[in-house]
């Protein structure tokens, strides 16, 4: 008897969820990029089910799910937290668990990709590792001033080193700036906006010790001068962050100890 | 599909900016070339120079100047947004580089005609 239940409760869900199910109303065409590190592969098209409230992750989701389960694709919160859904959208890099369909349709139909600027581990999984490498060579790393042994040093949020340092705390490590920024895509050396982002932080930051060494590595091939101040960075950082301001901040750092004149 | 995906007006300026530098950069030999003329063979730039009384020529010029002040206002723009310390309120300044340059062109071309 309760097998049975259960056996026709998983039947009832296979029909819920089988590929038949949302074919007759309103649709989407999607265009995926399928391909490995080898480079892109075909191009290939699904339609889906339209429905209310429905995120690009969604869609993505429902291809996997209901249409081709060797789809790769990666994602963890659905909310804009852990960074890792991003994926070019219609060309653009978007959290794709943060992006309703409504926005980026065009004439019923949309495109995507793996994030830019980075090798593909397979269909919309980019490889991330030389985006968190470039992080530790821009010594975007905490360097301690204290061990867990000495007392907690008060800090002032208003400080206006604090508050330029709080400007770029909210990262993600998604990588859509990076994606986004067109000297990565023509300089590999280039350390790239979050890691650059980040040294900046740590610069302004009281409780990090290693100002000179942050600012050797981001002065260096690849470093902050590279910038282009084309600001794709701060147009497309879904968290609202400004890479652009704080590469510049570095430019000026690096260039007034160039010069003899200290700290900013 | 949007024609150009990621373009922005901060993308946009970059844009220029790179275009008018490498039209800059392509019109200086040109430019040091005729200028040589004067040394060597004034009769010969004089006659080169004529050339200016053409309508197409007057726009080329016009097109010249316009390179030159896009790059020189959104270099300043740049050179002013990454050495000072300010707040970016860039898009201002992307246009109003723009408009400086055309003001200084269009200028320049009727007192051309
Ligand atoms: C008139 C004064 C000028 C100023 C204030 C100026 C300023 C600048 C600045 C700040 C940049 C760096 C842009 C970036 O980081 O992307 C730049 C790039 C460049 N400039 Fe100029 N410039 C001037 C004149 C010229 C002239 C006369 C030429 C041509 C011979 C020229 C050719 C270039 C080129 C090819 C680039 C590279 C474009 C790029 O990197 O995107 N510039 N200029
Ligand atoms: S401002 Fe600099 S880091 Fe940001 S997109 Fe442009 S070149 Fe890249
Ligand atoms: S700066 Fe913004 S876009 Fe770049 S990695 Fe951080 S959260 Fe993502
Ligand atoms: S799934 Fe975590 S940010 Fe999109």
């Amino acid at each position: 008897m309760s097998r049975a239940m259960v056996a026709a409760s998983t039947s009832q869900r296979r029909e819920k969820r089988g590929p038949k199910v949302g074919t007759t109303g309103p649709q989407i065409t999607v265009t995926v990029q399928r391909g490995g590190p080898e480079g892109p592969g075909r191009k290939q098209q699904f339609q889906v089910p339209a429905y209310d409230n429905q995120t690009v992750l969604d869609v993505v989701s429902w291809i996997q799910q209901n249409a081709d389960p060797t789809l790769t694709y990666r994602f963890a919160c659905r909310v804009g937290m852990c960074g890792s859904c991003a994926m070019m959208v219609n060309g653009v890099p978007r959290w794709t668990c943060r992006t309703h369909v409504s926005k980026v349709l065009q004439d019923g139909a949309m495109e995507v990709a793996p994030l830019r600027n980075l090798p593909v581990i397979k269909d919309l999984a980019a490889d991330m590792d030389t985006f968190f490498d470039k992080w530790v060579s821009a010594e975007a790393v905490h360097h301690p001033t204290a061990s867990r042994d000495d007392p907690i040093a008060p800090i002032d949020p208003e400080a206006p080193e604090r508050v330029t340092a709080s400007a770029g705390i909210e990262c993600i490590n998604c990588a859509v700036c990076y994606a986004a920024c067109d000297t990565v895509a023509n300089n590999p050396d280039y350390l790239g906006p979050a890691a650059l982002q980040r040294a900046w932080t740590l610069y302004n930051d009281a409780k990090d010790g290693a100002q000179d060494t942050i600012l050797d590595a981001v002065s260096g091939k690849g470093g902050c001068h590279s910038c282009h101040s084309m600001g794709s960075c701060t147009a497309y950082c879904p968290n609202e962050l400004d890479p652009l301001s704080a590469i510049a901040g570095l430019k000026r750092a690096t260039t007034r100890r160039f010069f003899g004149k200290g700290r900013a | 599909m949007k024609a150009i995906p990621r373009a922005h007006p901060l993308w946009l300026a970059y844009i220029l900016h790179r275009l008018s530098g490498l039209g800059l950069a392509l019109f200086l030999p040109a430019h040091f070339y005729v200028l040589s003329m004067a040394l060597n063979d004034a009769a010969r730039l004089d006659a080169f120079l004529r050339l200016t009384d053409y309508p197409l020529v007057k726009l080329a010029e016009f097109g010249l100047v316009f390179l030159l002040a896009v790059h020189f206002f959104g270099g300043l723009r740049l050179l002013a947004f990454e050495w000072l310390p300010w707040s970016a309120p860039q898009k201002t300044w992307a246009a109003a580089s723009l408009a400086g340059a055309f003001l200084i062109s269009t200028t320049f071309l009727l007192r051309a005609i």
